[in-house]
């Protein structure tokens, strides 16, 4: 069947939403500043796979192993752990495929077009921030409303 | 070995940014997007709260010539909106909206997103190494119609 829409809406979202929102951004910032480098998830990961990292192979991983832990350490004191996320093979596999291809294309994801980008003021990050949240709007629209498969 | 350390951090700030503000949970990523659906601003205010360290850091920035373990900042981004930016975000979007992951919540959660977690990385990975390809194929000129 299809997945139940879960309205587990807290009142205190936002604040949540806030404060990790202030812990990317903080994060962003020592990567530029310290490290010289832009925070895009998308580039860190998709350099490491295409071999476009070079002498930034370590530092690469060493970001995304900062990514993966800390939500382990988290956990324990932490509220929701559940992604939700769909059992449906197919579908996690066309959307993985989807921001795959997608995000190298644009050079770019949430992270690097959205928050180090809009940020900057860049007219880049802007084009492909509305893209994605279209082209988003769109999807869940069609998947979910029209063809009910998520 | 300095450089290291400080992407370890930048990284596990990210990550725990990205679980404390429940963006590594579809439901929510989804909820933002279904503006038919139940609304969920959620993901406005975690956009919101990234952009003002970052957007302190690119003026702190812009007043020096390197950043502090000596490598060069980022130079000024390109104005050039051309066809891979528009396309390419229109497919990642796409493929946000039908799984409510985009790559950092996918990585940051994947201590405990399960099988359905593993698979979409696994998709995003071999995606990430088709990209070149794709962008090869887009670089070629537009044949005259």
């Amino acid at each position: 069947m299809f997945n139940k829409r879960e309205t587990r809406k807290m009142p205190m979202d936002w604040i949540w939403g806030l404060i990790g929102g202030l812990l990317i951004g903080t994060g962003g910032a020592v990567y530029l500043l310290v490290n010289g480098r832009i925070m895009g998830a998308s580039g860190i990961i998709g350099g490491l796979v295409d071999g476009s990292a070079g002498d930034s192979k370590w530092e690469r991983l060493a970001f995304l192993a900062g990514v993966v832990l800390l939500p382990i350490i988290l956990q324990p004191v932490y509220r929701e752990v559940d992604t939700h996320v769909t059992q449906n093979v197919l579908v996690l596999i066309a959307a993985g495929l989807l921001v795959g291809v997608g995000t190298r294309l644009a050079n770019g994801c949430t992270s690097g077009h959205g928050v180090c980008g809009m940020s900057r003021l860049s007219l880049r990050g802007f084009a492909a921030t509305l893209c994605y949240l279209l082209a988003g709007g769109v999807s869940v629209v069609f998947f979910r409303h029209l063809l009910g498969v998520i | 070995m300095q450089r290291l350390v400080f992407a370890f951090i930048a990284g596990g700030l990210f990550g725990a940014g990205l679980f404390i503000s429940g963006m590594t949970d579809t439901t929510k990523v989804q909820g933002w997007l279904d503006v038919f659906g139940a609304w969920d601003p959620t993901l406005a205010f975690v956009m919101g709260g990234a952009m003002l360290p970052m957007a302190l850091a690119w003026l702190i920035a812009a007043r020096r010539r390197s950043a502090l373990l000596g490598t060069a900042l980022p130079p000024k981004p390109s104005t050039r909106i051309d066809r891979k930016l528009v396309l390419g975000s229109l497919l990642f979007g796409a493929g946000w909206g039908l799984a409510g992951l985009c790559p950092g919540p996918a990585i940051a959660s994947l201590s405990y997103g399960g099988t359905g977690g593993y698979i979409f990385v696994a998709a995003m990975l071999a995606g990430m190494i088709v990209a070149p390809f794709v962008r090869t194929r887009l670089d070629k000129p537009v044949p005259a119609e």
